[in-house]
């Protein structure tokens, strides 16, 4: 970026320098941006329809059960018909590298492109800020009424906005809440007033959230509170494609005017285009990979609307790599080892995922060890370990099933019913015993195992290792 | 934007060495999060106890205080343990052994009285002190194991009693005895050992066989549980110098306190129940 930045600026003083490096907008002014069509515009109004679907899905219903539902109080989480418990959660753990590696992927081939096109911040902004061009107005329209005093106009007009963005502020909140409770009553409690607290602080926060954040702080929330924004620039190399101005072929810029010899200039014509749409105002001009840049994509679209006017071919301003600006030559995706190491990475993380889901068992069983004593010696010279055990079903119906215990001779339970009947989803603890003569045992501890079984369908069945001990020898 | 970055950004005046002090305003978040702050302060001292007066503090509209949510949260707890409480009092100890889920209520419920109360001999579960507490895990019972004679140990406690036989018998007939207990033990008694040991009246309490009496408490010879410790010199001393016997210097001490005056009929039934299921409660 160096020898960019060089290129861009006039020899100046020191202060020139300092002036130009900290171009940042702290917000002291609100941006108004131009709305322009194009193929990024098309772009960002696709992603809209994954967050719509985020609104509605907790409110789907598949044979009468919530399709997502992440029910804390009764520790499962129902997901497209599979139930997963705290047990299975190691997955989570996956799901996350996964998501993060896909993140840390896609900015090292194309920069912030999750900001620009995905993130939820710039999504709900850019809801806002078209509701807001459709109330007050054309960019100029809106700084105007800015500056107006609070004439019956701007009250009227504000306070349809501010009511409208409430409204989805609002639906916000209860779809986010609806993920973790019955959805349709939730609405019905909301309505009565009678929800849950957990229920109503839940949604106050994301209501405020959503309406200040996407409401007024907007790009400030990228540059000041977002952290991905703030470590995006070490994932980011020379050939990352973000959006660039190139610099060779623009400069030196200059307005058109009529009977000058325009072909001395380069191709940018100094509209101010690409700064006017900008949404976090920036001017892409002084250099890519500025720390305002949310690689949207909206001057590319901007600029090529400018080009296709006066008859110069597109992509003055391009997804392009540091690179490839430069005239190097950009290496196949497949060949950085960055995009490589994040793939592989990704890939381990679904097949566990993938083997996680595929292998849930329908019963889970602990058995812990007594500790103290280890074993206790009975009358008739034999030797008894205490066990607590504790057996989860996760199918949706009562399961009998029967524990065995094998790896000492001659050893069996004592506590437990011979046939035991596990409710859905509820944990009994028993405390079981057993009983050997210390002749069978091999060694001063010996390993046990032992088998809970489904009486009606012995593949359900699940073992466990624990340990048989024994005197000192 | 261009206007925060003009070369006459105004400055305070002051400058040192060319260093000149700009006059920017913070960022407003932060004048709003300052701002807020305060709001936040004032708001505390408003609904929380916060200013320390000279016997007193401010309460708070509130009222409220940390005391007071513990003691919410514990009176919570006891409202939700209340109905177990009360149907474990209407239990019997069998029917409580029978039921899995109130079984675990009592075992975690006598967990504390436990602790209190017997521990501090038997140990925290019942594992006992080598040769000075019994075992309570064990399956062999100097009193009884049914619930009953639990129970009956539980609220009355229990005096051990075994005469000294030291100066009774010469000490050939002390050492006849003690293999002879050892042997019995292990199946190997002799015919000699068993006319010495009904000679000396042994069998008066540990029964004809060697296999004990409950009812005064006399351990059954013929296992291989031993209470006072299994090797040949500390039976030997067992015999020589008895159980609580007054007077005996190096006598054993065998004492288990009574608890019926201490803790009620419901408590005495739930550590019953916990003891019984240890490891080797006995049905009639
Ligand atoms: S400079 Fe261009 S890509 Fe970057 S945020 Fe502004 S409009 Fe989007
Ligand atoms: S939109 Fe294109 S032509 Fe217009 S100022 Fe920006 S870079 Fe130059």
């Amino acid at each position: 970026m160096a020898e960019q930045d060089k290129k861009t600026k006039s020899a100046g003083d020191i202060g020139d320098i300092y002036e130009e490096v900290h171009v940042v907008n702290v917000g002291g002014e609100t941006i108004h941006a131009k709305r322009v069509s194009g193929r990024f515009r098309r772009y960002k109004d696709l992603v809209w329809v994954f967050w719509f679907s985020y609104l509605i899905l907790p409110f789907l219903r598949i044979g009468g059960e919530q399709v997502v539902l992440f029910d804390i109080p009764a520790r499962q989480f129902h997901f497209f018909g599979a139930t997963i418990y705290p047990q299975d959660i190691w997955m989570l753990t996956f799901a996350l590298i996964l998501l993060a590696m896909m993140l840390f992927g896609i900015t090292a081939i194309a920069g912030r492109i999750f900001c620009g096109f995905f993130c939820f911040q710039t999504v709900w902004t850019d809801w806002f800020v078209w509701i807001e061009e459709k109330i007050e107005g054309s960019p100029l329209q809106r700084r105007k009424l800015d500056k107006a005093p609070w004439n019956s106009e701007k009250i009227t007009k504000r306070g349809i906005k501010y009511a409208i963005w409430s409204l989805i502020s609002l639906v916000t909140g209860i779809s986010f809440a609806a993920y973790f409770m019955d959805s349709y009553e939730l609405l019905e409690d909301l309505v009565t007033f009678d929800a849950h607290i957990a229920a109503w602080v839940t949604l106050l926060s994301f209501f405020l959230g959503t309406f200040i954040l996407a409401g007024f702080m907007r790009e400030q929330v990228c540059f000041w509170l977002c952290p991905y924004a703030r470590i995006q620039s070490v994932m980011v190399d020379r050939d990352s494609i973000i959006p660039s101005y190139d610099i060779p072929r623009g400069e030196p810029r200059g307005r058109l005017k009529k009977g000058v010899d325009n072909e001395q200039k380069g191709d940018c014509v100094d509209c101010n285009q690409c700064v006017a749409v900008c949404p976090t105002g920036v001017d892409i001009r002084q250099s890519a990979l500025q720390e305002g840049c949310i690689m949207c994509g909206l001057c590319v679209d901007a600029c090529d609307k400018v080009m296709e006017k006066i008859d110069k071919p597109k992509g003055l301003i391009r997804y392009a790599s540091d690179n490839e600006i430069q005239g190097q030559v950009q290496p196949p995706l497949m060949r950085r080892p960055r995009v490589l190491i994040y793939l592989a990475i990704s890939l381990a993380s679904i097949l566990a995922i993938v083997f996680g889901l595929a292998s849930i068992p329908p019963l889970e069983m602990h058995v812990v060890h007594e500790r103290q004593p280890l074993y206790v010696k009975m009358s008739d010279g034999s030797i008894q370990n205490s066990y607590t055990i504790k057996i989860l079903n996760k199918l949706p119906e009562p399961l009998d099933v029967k524990v065995t215990v094998n790896g000492v001779e001659g050893a069996n339970i004592i506590g437990l019913p011979d046939i035991l009947t596990l409710q859905s989803a509820k944990v009994i603890p028993y405390t079981i015993r057993i009983r050997a003569k210390q002749d069978d045992m091999a060694a001063e501890r010996v390993p046990v195992y032992f088998k809970v079984e489904a009486l009606n369908d012995p593949t359900i069945n699940e073992e466990h290792e624990s340990f048989f001990a024994g005197p000192a020898r | 934007m261009a206007e925060n970055n003009q070369n006459k950004t105004p400055d305070t005046g002051h400058e040192w060495d060319g260093i000149r002090e700009l006059t920017n305003p913070p960022p407003r978040w932060w004048n709003i999060a300052f701002i807020m702050s305060f709001v936040w302060l004032v708001a505390y001292i408003i609904i929380y106890p916060s200013i320390p007066l000279v016997n007193d503090y401010t309460k708070g509209v509130m009222g409220w205080s940390a005391l007071q949510e513990y003691k919410d949260a514990v009176a919570k707890n006891d409202a939700v343990r209340a109905p177990y409480i009360a149907k474990l009092e209407k239990m019997s100890a069998e029917e409580i052994l029978g039921d899995q889920e109130m079984k675990n209520f009592a075992d975690s419920y006598t967990k504390a009285l436990f602790g209190d109360r017997c521990a501090s001999c038997h140990g925290s579960n019942g594992q006992g002190v080598d040769d000075m507490f019994p075992v309570l895990n064990d399956d062999d019972w100097l009193y009884g194991g049914t619930l009953q004679d639990i129970t009956d140990t539980i609220a009355d406690g229990r005096l051990g009693f075994m005469s000294a036989f030291q100066g009774q018998l010469d000490e050939a007939e002390l050492g006849q005895l003690a293999d002879f207990v050892l042997n019995v033990s292990s199946g190997k008694a002799t015919q000699a050992g068993w006319d010495a040991y009904n000679n000396a009246g042994c069998s008066g309490c540990h029964a004809e066989d060697a296999t004990g009496n409950k009812w005064v408490g006399a351990p059954n010879l013929t296992d291989s549980i031993w209470r006072f410790g299994g090797s040949r010199d500390e039976v030997l001393h067992t015999i020589k110098f008895g159980v609580n016997q007054d007077g005996v210097e190096g006598t054993r001490s065998g004492v288990m306190p009574g608890f019926s005056e201490v803790l009620s009929a419901n408590d005495i039934k739930l550590l019953t129940v916990r003891v019984w299921s240890l490891g080797g409660g006995q049905t009639e």
